[in-house]
């Protein structure tokens, strides 16, 4: 008597291929964002690296590149954080909030799946926001000295390293909005992230003061904390300098396992949540 | 509808009151608030190469808005300077400009030679492959402090760089056998002519060389007149007097370009017009 | 022996309350109900009763303190389940950013149609509800109605077994309640499971095989609608006209309130003819008749008065 629509071709129980589900939140999200018209920054980036470049060669002379990256960079950093923050700490609790995770969770969807996808759509914005940046980077570069020196591929690195660290502030504000409100837990993980930009020196307070039980707690501290310091070689881009290799690998395995280690403690933290 | 313009208005004019109150008493008193490079550096939270940056561009315009007041008062500039070298280490520029204008006196500079060299040290030790730093410490001991010893030996740490000219060697040498001549003095700063795109420098070299072919062209014209009055029994009032007598080919011209006169006691000097600032001699080993 | 479409056995759902979360409130006791397989199945309740507290827990929004379920034999404990169910929240809130249409084409993709499957599902189901015309405006220009619309077919454009409504009717126009009540029958029609959840009677009375009444989160009673609420009437409404008030019988003019120069009266059912003769002799002019039935509020009301429970039949069978 009754009509069953019949199942997908290949997947019996009527869901897509392993994997799928997040990569669709995960688009819904990018899309999100975009709709959201946050990514106009992007636009009053361009014009600011642009009126920057112009400002900076009246200014200091013989030091018009080294000016442009060091802003750049920078400026890439500060917005992608900016960006990762207030949309990351959110990503959860704006769903609970507006309540559209009622009909979503009613899915064949599991509550890990809609993080990780929420995690990778707000990754890909950052991604694609990060790229067209670096593009206005470039031009403001190529603007002033009219051509690339060996030394910029740095700058590349360099905006790498900042996407792993966007990647690591972005599961911490994730993890917070799965059980914190925006306000509370944008507080959190701008505290986080300030900690961690200062782990070497908590670690070297520690061993400063030649008290073991002092220096066992820093040390612990120190490595629980994400060590943002590691990631930031905007001064070496600057330079022209060059990046060892093993910095390179190192940073991203650090960065992928600190990142899984979040990711699950929200999921737990998320699993059971009754919502309200 | 009318009284919003005319009341803006009015709080504009007393803007401009409160402002001009307020601007004589802000001019007393000028502060580095935050003066610990460390500190600084901890506090821009990674973005110190940017910090340093902001920091350099305020040392510029510092130094440029006292030059251009010919003030003598240039205090704040070794704080700015060193807490644009903490946070960007790499920051050559400002090592380079540090070298002079810490070390020329006002209202060229802030006529601290001691912490030029305290900066030229710190540059060399963090970027171990400037050695036109090195010359930078060479050129401080030479000029300023008529340290011959230490000027030569910190060529020769200039010249152990193997991108280094031979000239710092040759410098080295140089100031060993004839420290404190003309001569020798002129290539120092002749060195900054050739190495540095910095106006400010490249004027400031020149300044200096003007003055020391000044100074040089007054002995030469003083050797003259000596040798004048031992002919003549009398000095000469003038340098034409001198070409006439055979002693000179043509009037010579001070680097500005305006003839040297002879004063009644036979020593030459510049014309009251010119603008060349004659070098004080530096002394030599051997003088009184 | 066809499988229940919903058993819940036990369901229990403390909240814990006050400042420092010590003290407990019981929003749900010990739900112990059955629906069988097609049928349109009311749950009724005041306002703060236990109803949305009870989807919820089917659905796996909230966990329960005690007590399982299971729909259509599989676990609410297994995302599998929710295969064969469909939502639909109260008050419903979508993406307002996206269009109708890829609204239903997101919630499609977690079920894993083929792209032209998809497309034709989504099209068919804002057809059937008619947002045909609507299908690319963004959400956030969507009128409740057509909100309410749009959440229904999300919840059945994968063709679920049984489908979940939390109070489908609030805050509707009368066409926009009987577009839901239409919908509600052709799913009964296709032999679909719903389990809808109203404080509103009479809704539960025109559409409902049985209905469950929750009060205070707990179970009350169970079965066909006219069975659970007495369809005694209580009583006569007459509503008519008289040119002054001193013209009236003087039993009557006691009890009438008058609104204008409309008067209202309520008589026993017995007295009913008779008052009607009287109120003819004194010149007054019958405007309507209408039979007092009691409302939900009446009949909680007098289960809390009269502890009426024990009279009501219960007809679940506990495995």
């Amino acid at each position: 008597m009754s009509s069953m629509a019949s199942p997908a071709a290949g997947s019996a129980i009527g869901r897509p291929v392993a994997g799928a589900i997040p990569g669709v939140v995960a688009v819904n999200t990018f899309r999100e964002a975009v709709r959201d018209r946050i990514l106009y920054n992007l636009i009053f980036f361009a014009l600011v690296m642009m009126g920057a470049a112009i400002l900076v060669g009246q200014i200091s002379i013989g030091i018009e590149r080294l000016v442009i990256i060091n802003l750049g960079l920078s400026a890439i950093s500060i917005f992608g954080l900016i960006m990762a923050i207030f949309i990351g700490v959110s990503l959860v609790s704006k769903e609970i909030e507006k309540r559209t995770l009622y009909s979503l969770l009613s899915k064949p969807i599991r509550r890990w799946e809609f993080l990780l996808g929420r995690y990778t759509g707000l990754l890909l914005t950052l991604v694609v926001n990060t790229s067209l940046m670096t593009v206005g980077l470039a031009g403001a570069l190529l603007y002033v000295s009219r051509h690339f020196e060996r030394g910029d591929a740095s700058i590349l690195l360099a905006v790498y390293f900042i996407l792993l660290q966007l990647a690591l502030v972005t599961a911490i504000a994730l993890f917070f909005s799965c059980f914190s409100t925006p306000v509370l837990s944008t507080l959190y993980t701008i505290g986080i992230y300030v900690a961690g930009v200062f782990a070497n020196d908590i670690h070297a307070i520690g061993q400063f003061t030649r008290n073991p039980a002092m220096e066992a707690v820093t040390r612990v501290i120190y490595y629980l904390l994400p060590n943002f310091h590691n990631f930031n070689i905007i001064a070496v881009a600057s330079h022209g300098e060059a990046v060892p290799f093993s910095l390179i690998w190192q940073n991203t395995i650090y960065a992928a396992l600190y990142v899984a280690v979040v990711l699950i403690a929200a999921a737990a933290a998320f699993s059971r949540r009754n919502l309200k | 509808m009318v009284a919003a313009p005319v009341l803006f208005a009015a709080i504009a004019m007393l803007q401009v009151r409160i402002d001009a109150q307020t601007r004589s008493a802000a001019q007393q008193k000028e502060e580095l608030v935050l003066s610990s490079g460390p500190m600084l550096q901890k506090i821009s939270l990674g973005y110190d190469s940017l910090l340093a940056d902001i920091y350099w561009t305020r040392a510029v315009q510092y130094y440029g808005g006292k030059l251009h007041d010919l003030s003598r008062d240039y205090s704040l500039l070794p704080g700015l300077l060193d807490i644009t070298t903490t946070l960007d280490p790499h920051l050559l520029v400002a090592y380079r400009f540090g070298a002079i204008f810490l070390s020329e006196p006002p209202p060229g500079g802030a006529g601290r030679v001691d912490l030029a060299i305290k900066l030229e040290e710190r540059g060399i030790k963090a970027n171990p492959d400037a050695w036109d730093l090195d010359a930078n410490r060479g050129f401080l001991y030479y000029w300023h402090l008529k340290d011959y010893a230490k000027a030569s030996a910190a060529y020769l740490d200039a010249a152990k760089n193997p991108k280094a000219p031979t000239m710092m060697r040759m410098m080295a040498a140089r100031i060993t056998e004839r420290g404190g001549d003309l001569d020798t003095s002129m290539a120092i700063w002749a060195q900054y002519f050739t190495s540095s795109k910095d106006p400010r420098v490249l004027k400031t070299a020149r300044d200096h060389i003007e003055g020391l072919q000044a100074l040089k062209d007054e002995r030469a014209i003083d050797a003259l007149s000596q040798q004048y009055y031992a002919s003549f029994g009398k000095y000469p009032t003038s340098t034409k007097e001198l070409r006439d007598a055979g002693m000179l080919n043509g009037i010579p011209l001070d680097p500005t370009g305006l003839p040297y006169i002879i004063g009644s006691d036979g020593k030459s000097g510049l014309d009251p017009t010119s603008s060349v600032i004659v070098e004080i001699p530096p002394k030599l080993p051997n003088e009184k | 022996m066809t499988i229940p479409a919903i058993e819940i056995e036990g369901l229990t759902k403390d909240y814990a309350t006050g400042f420092w979360r010590k003290r407990m409130r019981r929003s749900l006791d010990n739900l112990t109900l059955l629906v069988e397989e097609g049928e349109v199945f009311g749950f009724l309740g005041p306002n703060g009763a236990g109803k949305t507290t009870t989807i919820k827990l089917l659905m796996g929004l909230i966990f329960p303190t005690a007590g399982t379920a299971r729909i259509r034999g599989q676990s609410i404990e297994d995302v599998r389940m929710h295969r064969e169910i469909g939502f639909l929240p109260e008050q419903p809130y979508f993406y307002d950013y996206l269009t109708a249409r890829e609204l239903l084409d997101y919630y499609a993709r977690f079920f894993g149609y083929s792209t032209g499957e998809r497309r034709e599902r989504v099209n068919r189901f804002l057809e059937q509800v008619g947002l045909a015309s609507a299908g690319d405006t963004q959400l956030r220009k969507f009128s409740k109605g057509m909100l309410q619309r749009a959440g229904i077919a999300q919840a059945i454009l994968h063709d679920p077994q049984v489908i979940f409504l939390d109070e489908p009717m609030s805050g509707l126009d009368p066409v926009g309640r009987r577009e839901v009540r239409d919908i509600i029958l052709a799913l009964k029609q296709q032999g679909r499971t719903v389990f809808f959840s109203t404080h509103i009677l009479s809704d539960a009375e025109m559409l409902c095989d049985r209905v469950a009444v929750l009060v205070g989160g707990k179970l009350r009673g169970v079965g066909a609608p006219g069975d659970i609420v007495s369809m005694e009437i209580q009583g006569m409404e007459i509503l008519f006209e008289a040119s002054h008030a001193e013209a009236l019988p003087r039993s009557f003019a006691g009890r009438a309130t008058q609104i204008g120069g409309r008067f209202r009266i309520e008589v026993p059912e017995a007295e009913l003819y008779d008052s009607l003769e009287r109120l003819r002799g004194c010149g007054a002019r019958i405007l309507s008749v209408t039979p007092i039935r009691p409302t939900l509020e009446d009949y909680f009301f007098g289960l809390v008065d009269h502890g009426k429970t024990d009279r009501l039949p219960e007809e679940v069978t506990v495995r």
